[in-house]
């Protein structure tokens, strides 16, 4: 009996009136857990009945304390006929169960009813006595933290990453149960409401039990999803990364970590490493002994058959990096078995994570992703759930084998989607191939000097760009160069990558998003002819996704994609595919070159007239997006780029088809400077709309940027005001002779569009830019598409963004510098301060506009700012000190990303994830599909923020809207909605306040263990 | 491609003033999109009309999911589905229970039922303001009626704290609520050069001088029926008003009066001779007026009454606003040195209130 629940119900308010006689309603609450039920008194006539119940008391098992919801039912007493349901509260009280957490859940919950919505609000008090279970055979995993987030959470510092965990649970579709066929659809959504909660429960146990084995103690970057697979049943699943967290006594400890060692940086010769095991270079290293004794338990037991191949790997990467030359080879070489031998005791050496701390992620190798095309049956026996675990395993089989090609033995910024189409389903795998560090993978004990030494080797700030693959022997074509950098290492022209920019990355110029879009009519056709069509289709969609991004990317002027999110959807009659990304400018990787046209027919001259015109619309547009985006590399000359890179020079193509030989390309040769060209050939009509669609997309007004990624490169200062939104659309396409070219320039609009409408709605914050924008397409009938985007709008400064973009080239130059100072065309002062307090000229734009803005004190600046926003949060601040008398509801901000501007996280409450359905029956009277749906999205987000209040806390971060299924029928003028949305409760204290806080009381809060030092950085 | 649904939700409700407004007077979408294209946005933001039209329809549906909570001011505060800033909920509610004054002029006085509401059209024709924003008006009145209809203690706070105006608006509500209440006429055509600032302003004069709640403290007996503090006139005063009448019924009180007048106010007064002469018409307008009070009808009929007998002939012979309130200054005061009335307290309650209101009628 290791837990005691215990349940007080308050108060009711805003009931609605049940008695149409009195007006009133007698309303009475029911509470139950598990098999166990309590009731309170009926509160005769009331609209805002006071219960003030007793504690309800349950004595359950941990177990059921994880998997079960608490389920608070409101209903109105009716002494002749049955009582009628007011509406539900489920409550997840995970939150409860370990300590860092949330204590005591309390405030007013929305009472909602998958009918009506919501209806009033309950006020309730929860709380658990957990006892200590000693039993080590136990099936509850009590205590394990889980986060949403995909990066280490801010007051918490990895001992270890341990890696990959996943789960899945399948259970037969309440919808789909001969019994819904007589239920009444309240009901059947009750039950599939509460299945799920189940099942998410159960799921989130199990995978706690995963992370016990492997002596972690929390999840982070955790991801559940629902396949709603209809017939053949529903599966929950969940992927997230095993770590072992310490909580920082002190919030502010954490952020000085990579600022120290740049000055030992020649200090700690290579040789004095105190692990001897790095002098050996040979691919058969005793290292691993060491190794392996700290490898996590369960891995021995699923050793799978590949680490064959990773052996045979070995020596192959370890010869390649000897060749790149220089002093990193050996390292490199070294570092790589090492960590090789931490990861391969792993089935999936994967990482949900997609930001790190700083010296985990050494080399990226690009993005790996993988899919394959399953047809669904019935899932038989829901306790053996082997089918759905073979199709994930096999997935992820391929995605580990491509990461090995390219040199690299992890995966990053790992994450599993899919999309199902009556019985066909994709499975989608993609994450970025990395070289760790494997100083997180294992216990603490090489804590310090590994990491010291690899983060002085490898230059800061481009040390991930350097290829991890061998470049005689490389996986694909790809364009090397030594690093722009450090001039010491290979670096590809061009980088893709799932994950987040890495904060010590060296960008120049502001980045933006790069939307890939394409559509693909497809026959209709059942089963294996369907999955059939489907696979054929696949590659080539890859193919033209990949085009239009590096396309567009040229386009930008940019060189590198950071947040690649590619994402096929299946529709009865057709396949999209939406890749969104953030691109940047890296100053490690080389300038990319133009874009070039070439027509077929050269001697045509209004053809050739007309090509030529569309070459200087591309090359303006090239040069107007380097000024929008303050792309100003500085210009190195020739020399300094180093010696010539000794293989011949390959000339990037794009091709429309694969079969042209190579000789053309001299003929197509219109480059006319030194940089290599991307070359378009305009051959037939398709690729003359491929060049209009890339001129289409609309830059976002001034004063607006855009990303999906968690910041954008080159803002740093954001002021407190966020707003959250999400943001659906559906169109219908007109049935008639679908192309596609006309469902590609459909859903191009629909896109652009929406992005349009959000730039115009949010125009009141400017200047802001939209962060972690999240595209979901689905394609919920024959003809139509829905578009789902959520983002959060954030205001910056825009003074002091410029400012602080010129310190980040400062900073980046200076670590050029150290080493190649000589290289440099103006004289550098080396100083040891890693924050130099004087300017020095790295780019003559950057100074000019920063002196140019200078003249106005920043705090002026962002007072204005705010009077210049009417709308949002910033309103808020004045009056959020002493709690407005008359409002009793506090504000709850919530964002997709890890992180709240001008704040400090200081406790993470527990996760919320949450799933509703909603339908109607009278979708007219609710203001048709857009007022149906609008309200639910706003009943989630009410609902949301009610459970993150009840638990203390005042912000979501991290939250995601995993799913929004819409489905509609208006001829029967009916509609029905199933979301998913999950995030971290925090609580989070302004900067500002936490000065006062710390100045007045510095030692308060601090444990004994807390040196107090570092709270005033 | 048509578009099916197309919403934005943010997790602070977006309010955008201009198109609330524009929803408060009751324009359609379409007009709404229309009548912003032509306020420029178009070229200062560079967006498209499809964009606009997506927008307001955007806008226009969380106003109409807000409105049910705005009928209940209260309700707006405390709800969970909506996070708006304090401040913006107070716009929201402030807008929403502004009115127009050309709305408002045709409705004061009026009966505030199913009738009237039927000549909205009509009004909504005469005034130009759509017959939805006419209807949102209208049923703001009722509705603030309805809910302080059967209060005690003071209108003016009850209005606040069950609609939470601003104190300007709460007075202009009371105003209303009393109007409504009293039925007074306000639409005659010889009252309409008034505007309701004026009415308003005698409103507020009358609730704190002739109602219930304006003589007593608490009442003695809380359980005792009494008609509603605020509303209702004290009826008790009402029949006494008819004591009054001996000002003019007595032939030597009226001379008497007249000549303590007269005499302050020779050589002070423009328009003395027109006084002197009128004196008599004048005095025994005003106390008819107050002892006609005691029925209902005459009731109705005070203000058209006031204009009459007092501020017409006044305006007729051109006198000055500055001389008005002379005479009536001195009108008052002299009553107190006529020995033969005893009725010197309700006097001052009644033409102290009636002062000032003659003072705001008296314009052109």
């Amino acid at each position: 009996m290791p837990g005691k629940l215990k349940v007080k119900i308050v108060a009711g308010r805003h009931l609605p009136v049940m008695d149409r006689a009195s007006d009133l309603t007698d309303a009475f609450v029911e509470v139950k857990f598990g098999n166990t039920t309590f009731k309170t008194d009926v509160y005769l006539k009331s609209l805002n009945p006071q219960w003030n119940s007793e504690w309800f008391k349950f004595e359950v098992d941990d177990e059921d304390l994880q998997d079960e919801p608490l389920q608070i039912t409101v209903l109105d007493h009716d002494t002749y006929s049955a009582n009628d349901a007011i509406g539900k509260v489920y409550i997840d009280i995970d939150p409860l169960l370990y300590s860092e957490a949330a204590t005591v859940i309390s405030g007013w919950f929305p009472i909602y009813d998958t009918i009506h919505g919501i209806r009033g609000e309950i006020n309730v008090v929860v709380k658990v006595d957990l006892f200590n279970d000693l039993n080590r055979f136990r099936q509850s995993s009590c205590g394990v933290k889980f986060f949403c987030t995909t990066s280490i959470p801010k007051c918490y510092r990895a001992v270890i990453i341990h890696g990959f965990v996943e789960e899945l649970v399948v259970n037969e579709d309440p919808e789909y149960q001969w019994i819904d066929r007589i239920r009444t659809p309240r009901a059947s959504n009750e039950a599939r409401q509460r299945l799920i909660s189940l099942m998410s429960g159960e799921l989130q146990r199990k995978i706690g039990l995963k992370v016990l084995e492997m002596r972690g103690n929390a999840v982070v970057g955790y991801l559940q999803c629902f396949d709603l697979e209809g017939e053949s049943g529903l599966v929950v699943r969940a992927i997230g990364t095993a770590c072992t967290l310490d909580k920082l006594s002190s919030p502010a400890a954490f952020l000085p970590a990579c600022n120290s060692p740049s000055k030992e940086m020649k200090e700690i010769p290579f040789n004095e490493d105190p692990n001897p095991n790095t002098h050996s270079s040979g691919p058969s290293t005793p290292l691993k002994n060491q190794t392996y004794s700290f490898s996590p338990s369960k891995s021995y037991s699923r050793q799978s058959s590949s680490s064959d191949t990773d052996l045979s790997l070995t020596p192959k990467t370890g010869m390649g990096s000897g060749s790149a030359g220089k002093e990193g080879g050996p390292f490199k070489a070294l570092l790589r078995q090492q960590t090789q031998s931490a990861l391969e005791q792993r089935e999936f050496p994967f990482f949900t994570l997609t930001a790190f701390p700083p010296g985990f992620l050494v080399h990226v190798g690009g993005v790996v992703s993988a899919r394959s095309v399953k047809l669904l049956d019935r899932i038989h026996n829901p306790d053996e759930p082997e089918t759905r675990d073979a199709w994930w395993a096999e997935i992820r089989q391929e995605i580990k084998s491509h990461a090995k090609a390219l040199g690299c033995h992890a995966v990053v910024g790992y994450s599993e989607s899919t999309s199902i189409c009556e019985e066909v389903c994709i499975l989608s795998a993609s994450g970025t191939a990395a070289v760790l560090n494997p100083r997180f993978l294992q216990d603490g004990t090489v804590e310090g000097c590994l990491e010291q030494r690899l983060e002085e080797n490898l230059p800061a700030g481009c040390g991930f760009c350097h290829i991890p693959y061998d470049e005689l022997n490389m996986p694909f074509p790809a364009h090397l160069t030594y690093c722009y950098n450090c001039r010491k290492q290979k670096v590809p022209d061009v980088l893709f990558t799932t994950i987040d920019l890495p904060t010590d990355a060296t960008v120049i110029g502001k980045g933006c998003l790069i939307q890939a879009r394409l559509c693909r009519l497809k026959k209709k056709a059942q089963a294996e002819a369907n999955a059939t069509a489907i696979s054929n289709l696949l590659p080539f969609m890859e193919y033209e996704v990949h085009t239009q991004l590096m396309n567009k990317l040229k386009l930008k002027g940019m060189n590198a994609l950071f947040g690649l999110r590619i994402q096929i959807t299946v529709g009865e009659n057709m396949l999209m595919g939406l890749a969104s990304a953030t691109g940047v400018y890296l100053a490690a990787l080389p300038t990319p070159g133009g874009i070039q046209i070439a027509g077929k027919t050269p001697n045509d001259g209004s053809y050739e007239q007309h090509i030529s015109h569309m070459q200087k619309k591309i090359n303006d547009t090239i040069a107007k997006n380097k000024e929008l985006y303050e792309i100003t590399p500085p210009e190195i000359s020739e020399e300094i780029i180093g010696s010539p890179i000794p293989e011949p020079r390959q000339r990037s193509r794009l091709l429309r088809s694969q079969s042209e030989s190579s000789d053309e390309v001299t003929e197509l040769d219109l480059s006319h400077g030194k940089k290599d060209a991307f070359v378009l050939e305009i051959d037939d009509t398709d690729a003359m709309e491929d060049v209009h669609s890339l001129l289409t997309d609309v830059p976002p007004p001034s004063g607006f940027y855009s990303c999906n990624t968690e910041i954008m490169p080159g803002i740093n200062n954001w002021t407190s005001e966020i707003q959250m939104f999400t943001s659906v659309r559906v169109i219908r396409l007109s049935s008639l002779n679908l192309t596609n070219q006309a469902l590609n320039k459909n859903f191009n609009d629909l896109c652009e569009n929406l992005l349009k409408s959000l730039y115009f709605k949010l125009r009141s914050m400017i200047p802001c830019c939209l962060c972690h924008v999240n595209f979901t397409v689905s394609l919920p009938e024959d003809e139509l598409i829905q578009v789902t985007v959520t983002a959060v709008a954030i205001t910056f400064d825009k003074n002091q963004a410029l400012q602080t973009t010129k310190i980040h080239v400062e900073k980046s130059l200076q670590r050029a510098s150290t080493d190649n100072e000589e290289l440099l065309q103006f004289p550098l002062e080396l100083c040891s301060d890693s924050l130099p307090s004087h300017p020095f000229p790295p780019a003559k734009e950057h100074l000019e506009s920063a002196s140019s803005n200078s003249g106005i004190p920043a705090a002026q600046r962002a007072v204005t700012v705010e009077k210049a926003s009417p709308m949002g949060e910033g309103n808020f601040r004045n009056r959020s000190a002493p709690p407005c008398a008359n409002s009793t509801v506090g504000v709850v901000k919530m964002t997709p990303l890890s992180f709240i501007p001008g704040a400090k996280i200081t406790k993470y409450l527990g996760i919320i994830n949450m799933f509703f359905i909603r339908e109607t029956t009278s979708l007219r009277e609710e203001g048709g599909v857009s007022g149906f749906l609008h309200a639910f999205i706003a009943e989630v987000f009410a609902m949301v923020r009610a459970h993150v209040a009840a638990l203390g806390g005042n912000a979501v971060v991290s939250y995601i809207m995993k799913q929004c299924v819409f489905m509609e029928n208006p001829n029967k003028n009916q509609a029905q909605c199933l979301i998913n949305v999950s995030g971290d409760a925090v609580v989070f204290v302004r900067e500002s306040e936490l000065e006062v806080v710390s100045t007045q009381q510095p030692t308060a809060n601090c444990q004994p263990s807390c040196t107090g030092g570092e709270v005033t950085t | 491609m048509t578009s099916e649904l197309d919403i934005f939700v943010g997790n602070t409700t977006l309010i955008d003033e201009d198109v609330y407004r524009l929803w408060l007077d009751g324009y359609s979408v379409s007009d709404a999109v229309a009548l912003r294209v032509r306020s420029g946005i178009l070229e200062q933001t560079g967006a498209t009309a499809a964009v606009l039209q997506s927008d307001t329809m955007d806008h226009y549906r969380t106003f109409h999911m807000l409105e049910r909570l705005l009928h209940a001011p209260p309700k707006l505060l405390h709800q969970l589905i909506f996070q708006i800033p304090p401040s913006r909920q107070a716009l929201l509610i402030e807008r929403y229970y502004a009115f127009d004054e050309a709305f408002v002029r045709e409705v004061l006085g009026k009966k505030l039922s199913k009738g009237t509401k039927k000549d909205l059209d009509d009004i909504s024709t005469k005034t130009g303001i759509t017959l939805k924003s006419c209807r949102r008006q209208f049923d703001n009145f009722k509705r603030v009626f309805k809910v302080v209809e059967e209060m005690r203690g003071s209108l003016v706070d009850n209005i606040q704290q069950h609609f939470l105006l601003s104190d300007r608006l709460a007075r202009d509500y009371a105003a209303i609520v009393f109007f409504a209440n009293n039925r007074f006429e306000t639409g005659k055509k010889k009252l309409q050069y008034l505007s309701f600032g004026d009415f308003a302003f005698c409103a507020e004069l009358m609730i704190q001088n002739w109602t219930l709640g304006a003589v007593g403290e608490a009442p003695t007996d809380p359980d005792s029926q009494v008609d509603d503090m605020d509303m209702d006139l004290d009826k008790e005063f009402l029949q006494d008003l008819k004591e009054l009448k001996v000002l003019v019924a007595d032939k030597d009180l009226l001379d008497l009066h007249k000549s303590l007048v007269c005499t302050a106010l020779r050589g002070k007064l423009g328009v003395f001779s027109e006084m002197e002469a009128n004196f008599k018409n004048l005095s025994r307008g005003l106390v008819n007026v107050a002892a006609k009070l005691t029925h209902n009808k005459d009731v109705r009929d005070l203000f058209v009454d006031l204009v009459e007998k007092f501020v017409e002939p006044c305006r007729s012979d051109h006198w000055p606003l500055s001389d008005v309130r002379l005479f009536l200054n001195q009108y008052s005061a002299s009553v107190h040195s006529l020995d033969g009335f005893r009725h010197q307290a309700l006097w001052d309650r009644y033409m102290g209130t009636l002062h000032g209101c003659l003072l705001r009628l008296y314009h052109d």
